[in-house]
């Protein structure tokens, strides 16, 4: 399995939460799986949906799920420790772990080679950090949200990506959607 | 009323619920009273443009916010402020410790400091310099002005408003 096809996998189970979804084809993928209004779209800014999503987790009381992928964690790796330290249960981190830069070309990451995603949230102090085989992801992803723990999901996945388009939408139009979906 | 109480009170004033930071021995004053009011959730960064995405989602989940930082992170921020906080329009005010001018000890950071204005006007982004005391009565309106346009807005306050080193 891919990131795609664990995209689908996921999708009825977060299509009723509030979501922040990485940059680049995880976006344009989800996009394309299941549009929702509960969705944020990141268009740019690479590494920086699990900083948001805890923005967002820790300013309102809803669920809040954070769809991450191992290069954008790595490239923003600080957000671990201020994630760890600021515990909001109604956050769940997803990192879609395939190994790869799936967005511009599947160049390998070092957490496909020697670095284990997961056992660095854990020292950096993240309480709940599971490891998952991309089978299980949605199943894990729904015993998270049943238990309303701060959690850290790494799902493993193999490499590769579909054709999907761009997302057009106007990024205030994403943005002001979403806000009201937050707020309703 | 010390400067610092006086900057936090103005935050409060506004409704200014979430402050992110990364710390300057200038602006330790100000982080100290934001940690302490309990009216501010207070989440210190690793980097400033994690503080920036703390500080998008922290707005679009209802509270208001600011970011504490020194001017050399507009080096570090400038892909976040045009791809997030500027494309999505959002609201940013920045308090920002101005390095590098009159007083400074530290020869480094005068070489950040001749590029943080241009930077900022490059950038389009509203820049008002504290430099007196008295400068910082403006900071209510300028942070009502920011969360009216929802624009990134600076605030520099250099050394000599801080009363030197
Ligand atoms: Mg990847």
């Amino acid at each position: 399995m891919n990131r795609s096809d664990i995209l689908r996998d996921i999708a009825p189970v977060i299509r009723d939460h509030l979501v922040v979804c990485n940059i680049g084809l995880p976006s344009q993928e989800l996009h394309m799986i299941d549009d929702q209004p509960t969705n944020f779209y990141m268009l740019g800014t690479m590494g920086l949906a699990s900083s948001i999503g805890l923005g967002l987790a820790l300013s309102q009381p809803k669920q809040v799920i954070a769809i991450d992928g191992d290069g954008s964690v790595l490239t923003n790796l600080g957000t671990l420790p201020t994630i760890a330290n600021n515990v909001a249960d109604n956050y769940i981190l997803l990192i879609i772990d395939n190994g790869s830069y799936g967005s511009t070309g599947d160049q390998p990451t070092y957490a496909g080679k020697k670095t284990a995603l997961a056992a660095v949230a854990r020292a950096c102090g993240c309480d709940t950090v599971v490891e998952v085989a991309a089978k299980d992801t949605a199943q894990a992803l729904a015993d998270a949200l049943a238990v309303r723990r701060m959690t850290v999901i790494v799902a493993k996945c193999d490499s590769g990506n579909i054709k999907v388009p761009v997302i057009t939408k106007d990024p205030v139009v994403i943005r002001d959607r979403f806000m009201t979906a937050v707020r309703s | 009323m010390s400067i610092s109480e006086q900057i936090v009170r103005d935050l409060v004033a506004n409704n200014i619920a979430f402050v992110t930071t990364v710390p300057c021995k200038q602006l330790g004053g100000v982080i100290d009273a934001v940690e302490a009011h309990p009216d501010i959730m207070h989440v210190p960064a690793n980097k400033e443009d994690e503080g920036m995405g703390l500080c998008a989602g922290a707005w679009m989940g209802g509270k208001r916010p600011m970011i504490i930082m020194q001017n050399t992170a507009i080096g570090v921020t400038i892909n976040t402020l045009v791809t997030l906080t500027q494309f999505y329009r959002m609201p940013l005010p920045m308090l920002i410790s101005y390095r590098g001018e009159l007083k400074e000890p530290v020869a480094c950071q005068a070489e950040m400091a001749v590029h943080t204005k241009a930077l900022l006007a490059q950038l389009n982004i509203p820049t008002y310099h504290f430099h007196k005391q008295a400068d910082a009565d403006e900071l209510d309106a300028i942070l009502k002005y920011t969360f009216m346009c929802n624009k990134p807005v600076a605030i520099l306050t250099d050394a000599t408003f801080w009363g030197g080193y």
